[in-house]
Formats: structure tokens, C-alpha cells, sequence
């Protein structure tokens, strides 16, 4: 056998139990000490939703140009919420494990897919708040609009999984990435349709491939699988949607690709993590 | 039958001044070193038998440490190769898996399962391992509030615990009191019989000469004196 050879990805299935307890370690760490513990991740987006209904909806009167503004805007933000909780995360998963990483060998994918699926849960209570306002504004869901969601989700997660194992990676040898990983995030909103409709890209780029290339920014696919899935099936009059097939190719293309490519250069690095740290 | 296969190995640290990229390209600039190399271990060759005990011996940087942590695979050689059959733990700096906001029960299971035992392996176990060490009653309080003692005892105890293949032992024989380092170092004889590797790194002499069958001596890189125990001890204890 060859000590500190790992499997990648794969040894993560094979070592789930350690998974789930590196999961449950990162939880009850965030928690400990305080009384109300996972129920403030529900506290924290329900006063998010109240804040932009009332700040963005009715005092910037969005809520007249775009139909059920909150839930369109609600269904964009909890998914970049998790955007950002995952990868940022999942950067820094290495640099903070590394008493760990320097003593005992066992597959490093674990803290950045650790990452993720603490990001997965605290998405949850996210989902439930959005589920209760669309739910409250009309909203019902068909079961494609489900798959829309599982989509988007997927989409995001993979893409913020292979962006975490790059960026941990390389947050080892220099800590700058931290930082350019946060500013990398606060684009994130911007980039993508969330806070503004598809259609006001459309206005000034055209219709061409410029608009292609937004739209097949993964997030923007997320984020517009979200609208789908949480905001359409709740409108009285239709809205406009955005033309998906090209950029659900292009967007998948580059998901795996970042996927490969972070988790080629984790492993290829991974050997000198103890030294470095 | 070979245990542990290290063939040629080099490893050499490369000592940077700096984790940042602004100060990198600086001082590139400025052709300043970013950093200087240290060769920790250089063309080291040892074959280790299934069953043996094996004293790693040396004063404080002659590389030790570095050739537990190849063969744990924490770090990969730069030059030259390591094979290891079956299943390695490494107590390389005991409780580095113990999280101090977990209670004892919680860091057993996530320590355990760190050095690669199943759910059901710590579950058959967990009396053993708390019995051994003999910290009942606070098992589930908060690592944090735990003695240094405690903590020790506990990480040790789930160690031992483990049953590898081959058995890496880095400077822990030091844990607890006299009663407890008697019977840490009874279980080590214990896994001995069970015909176990171990690989032993101690500045302990005595306690490496009642363990071990074989020593080898690290200077500055360069293994020096590969011999039975007892010559080995000589040979340090003359310098």
C-alpha cells in the first residue's frame, strides 16, 4: 500500500461515518453556548426576507415592476446564501483542519465535501421560510418545479464543491485566496439575476451571445431554476423566461469541468498540505 | 514478510518566510530568498519485518518524526519510496484528533473513526476504551474542561484501541501518571504478542530498550545506525 495516496472524491463515499461526524463536530461547534442553537439559521433569513419585502418591495416599489417581488428576489438570495456559505467554507476547510491535516492522514477531500453538506443544512430552514412566503403569496408548485429546485440546487452545489477544492487548495500555499474568494462572493450577487430580472441584461447587451454567456454563468442557472420552481407557478399574468437550453450545456460543461479541475489540483497538492500548513 | 518497505527516501522542507503573494513577488523582485531548503531526511533505506518493534531513535531534528509521518502517509517523499502493508495508525502527537467543545463519548467516536475504525468497531469497543481510561465519569462533559491528564488518557486510550497493522508511537509513553504509563506500556506489549508492527520513537532510552528488539539511529537526516536495541542505545548514550 502507499501511504497518503487517496482515492479523492470516492473515499469520501467510503468514509461517510467520519463525514457525518466531522458534520456534527462543525455544527455543535457553531452552536455551542447558545440556547437556541439550529433555530437561529431560521431566525436569520425570516428577518433577511421581512427586511428586503419592506426595504426593496415597498419603499423602492419593486414590487410594482415585478410581480411578487420578495419571493423573486427571496428564491435568488437563499440560493446565493448557500453559494456563499459552501464555497467560502469549503476554502477556508483545510487552513482551519490543520492540526489535523499535519498529524494524521486521512482523505482532506472530507473538509471541503463537510463544508458543503453543513452549507446543505443550513439551507434547509432557508427553503422552509421561502416555501412558507411563496406558499402564502399563492404559490403551487408543480412536480416539475420540484425538479427545477433539485436542479438549481445541484447545479449550484457542484459548482461551489469544485470551486472549494481549488480555492482550499490553494489557500494553503497562499492565504490571499481567502480574500479573493470573498471578494469572488460579493460579485456573486451581481452577477447573477437576483436582485434584477434577466430581462434588464437583455436590454443592454442584446440578445446575442453576450446574453448566452450571462445566462450560462451556473449561477445564473441556479438562480433562474429557482425562479421557476418558486416564483413562476405563483404569477397571475406569465412572466417572460429566459431561453435556458444553450446555456444549461455551456453552464453543465463548465460545472464539470471546475469540478475536475479542483479536484485534480487538490490531489495533486494534497501531498505537500502537512508540510505547509 | 515486510511490514514497512522505505526505500531511497528524501525529503527536504523548504522553509518560506512568507504566506503571502504581495511579499512573494516582492522580495522575487527584489531577488531576496522567499525561503531556504532543509533536507529533513536524505537516502533512507530500512525494511521492517511483520512483528517487529522498532525504536527510532535520534536527538531532537535528526528526522524522527518526519519518517513516522512518511509512513502514516501525512507527508509523501520527495525522492524514493514507502510501501506499507495493511492498515497504519499513527500516535503521532497524541489527541490531535480530540476536539476540545465535544464531549469525551462524541470525540471517541470522531477519533476513533479519524484512525479508521467502522461505527461498529467503536461501538463493540467503547467500554474497553473507556475503561482503559478510566475517565467514566466525565465522558460526557466537554473535552475542554478535561485535566491534561484526562485528555490524554482518553486520545492514548482510543489509540491502542485501534488494532493496525503496523503501529506508529511518537513520544506518548510520556502520557499520565506512573500507573497509567505502566499499563499503556503493558497494552503495547500486549499488541506486541499479537504480533503487531511498531515503530517506536522515544528519547526515552530505557523504556525503548525494554521495548524494542531493534534500533535505529537518525543523524541529521541519515540513518547512522540500523543494529539490535541495545548497540543502538550505546551508540547514542557514547555522543
Amino acid at each position: 500500500m502507499d501511504p497518503g495516496r487517496g482515492g479523492g472524491l470516492l473515499d469520501v463515499v467510503r468514509r461517510r461515518h467520519l463525514l457525518r461526524l466531522l458534520v456534527k463536530k462543525e455544527l455543535r461547534v457553531r452552536y455551542w453556548g447558545s440556547s437556541l442553537g439550529l433555530l437561529w439559521s431560521y431566525v436569520k433569513p425570516a428577518v433577511q426576507f421581512v427586511v428586503f419585502y419592506f426595504a426593496l418591495g415597498v419603499f423602492l416599489q419593486l414590487n410594482r415592476t415585478i410581480e411578487d417581488y420578495p419571493i423573486y428576489l427571496f428564491s435568488g438570495v437563499v440560493l446565493i446564501n448557500f453559494f456563499t456559505e459552501a464555497f467560502g467554507n469549503a476554502t477556508r476547510s483545510v487552513v482551519v483542519n490543520a492540526p489535523l491535516v499535519k498529524k494524521i492522514y486521512l482523505p482532506r477531500e472530507l473538509f471541503p465535501v463537510a463544508s458543503l453538506v453543513v452549507a446543505i443544512i443550513h439551507f434547509v430552514p432557508q427553503l422552509v421560510v421561502l416555501v412558507v412566503a411563496a406558499l402564502a403569496t399563492g404559490w403551487r408548485p408543480a412536480p416539475v418545479d420540484v425538479g427545477y429546485a433539485v436542479l438549481g440546487l445541484g447545479i449550484v452545489g457542484a459548482f461551489a464543491l469544485g470551486l472549494g477544492l481549488l480555492f482550499a487548495a490553494l489557500n494553503v500555499f497562499f492565504r490571499d485566496f481567502e480574500n479573493i474568494v470573498d471578494l469572488l462572493l460579493l460579485v456573486a450577487t451581481w452577477v447573477s439575476p437576483v436582485l434584477y430580472p434577466w430581462t434588464a441584461v437583455r436590454e443592454v447587451v442584446g440578445d446575442g451571445w453576450l446574453l448566452q454567456l450571462y445566462l450560462s454563468n451556473p449561477l445564473t442557472l441556479g438562480v433562474e431554476l429557482f425562479h421557476r420552481a418558486f416564483w413562476v407557478p405563483g404569477l397571475t399574468q406569465p412572466a417572460e423566461l429566459a431561453p435556458l437550453q444553450l446555456p444549461m450545456l455551456v453552464g453543465g460543461l463548465l460545472v464539470l469541468v471546475v469540478l475536475v479541475l479542483g479536484q485534480v489540483v487538490f490531489a495533486r497538492s494534497e501531498g505537500r498540505f502537512a508540510q505547509e500548513l | 514478510m515486510e511490514a514497512v518497505v522505505v526505500e531511497g527516501v528524501a525529503k527536504t522542507f523548504h522553509l518560506r518566510h512568507t504566506r503571502s503573494l504581495k511579499e512573494t513577488f516582492v522580495w522575487m523582485a527584489k531577488r531576496r530568498d522567499v525561503g531556504n531548503d532543509f533536507r529533513a531526511l536524505d537516502s533512507v533505506s530500512v525494511r521492517i519485518e511483520q512483528g517487529e518493534t522498532v525504536g527510532l531513535l535520534g536527538l531532537n531534528g535528526s528526522g524522527k518524526s518526519t519518517l513516522l509521518k512518511l509512513i502514516s502517509g501525512v507527508m509523501r517523499p520527495d525522492e524514493g519510496l514507502v510501501r506499507v502493508r495493511g492498515k497504519v495508525a499513527g500516535l503521532i502527537e497524541v489527541g490531535a484528533g480530540l476536539h476540545p467543545d465535544l464531549t469525551g463519548r462524541e470525540n471517541v467516536y470522531l477519533n476513533g473513526s479519524i484512525l479508521g475504525m467502522s461505527r461498529a468497531e467503536i461501538d463493540a469497543k467503547f467500554s474497553s476504551i473507556v475503561d482503559f481510561s478510566e475517565i467514566e465519569r466525565f465522558i460526557d462533559t466537554e473535552v475542554k474542561f478535561y485535566s491534561s491528564g484526562m485528555f490524554l488518557r482518553l486520545a492514548f486510550s482510543v489509540a491502542v484501541h485501534t488494532e493496525p497493522d503496523v503501529f506508529l508511537v511518537d513520544e506518548i509513553l510520556a502520557v499520565g501518571d506512573e500507573p497509567f504509563q505502566q499499563k499503556c506500556l503493558r497494552r503495547i506489549e500486549e499488541l506486541q504478542h499479537e504480533g503487531r508492527t511498531l515503530v517506536i520513537v522515544s528519547h526515552d532510552l530505557d523504556v525503548v530498550e525494554r521495548l524494542c528488539t531493534r534500533g535505529l539511529v537518525l543523524e541529521q537526516g541519515r540513518l547512522v545506525v540500523d543494529a539490535d536495541v541495545t548497540a543502538a542505545v550505546q551508540h547514542l548514550r557514547r555522543r
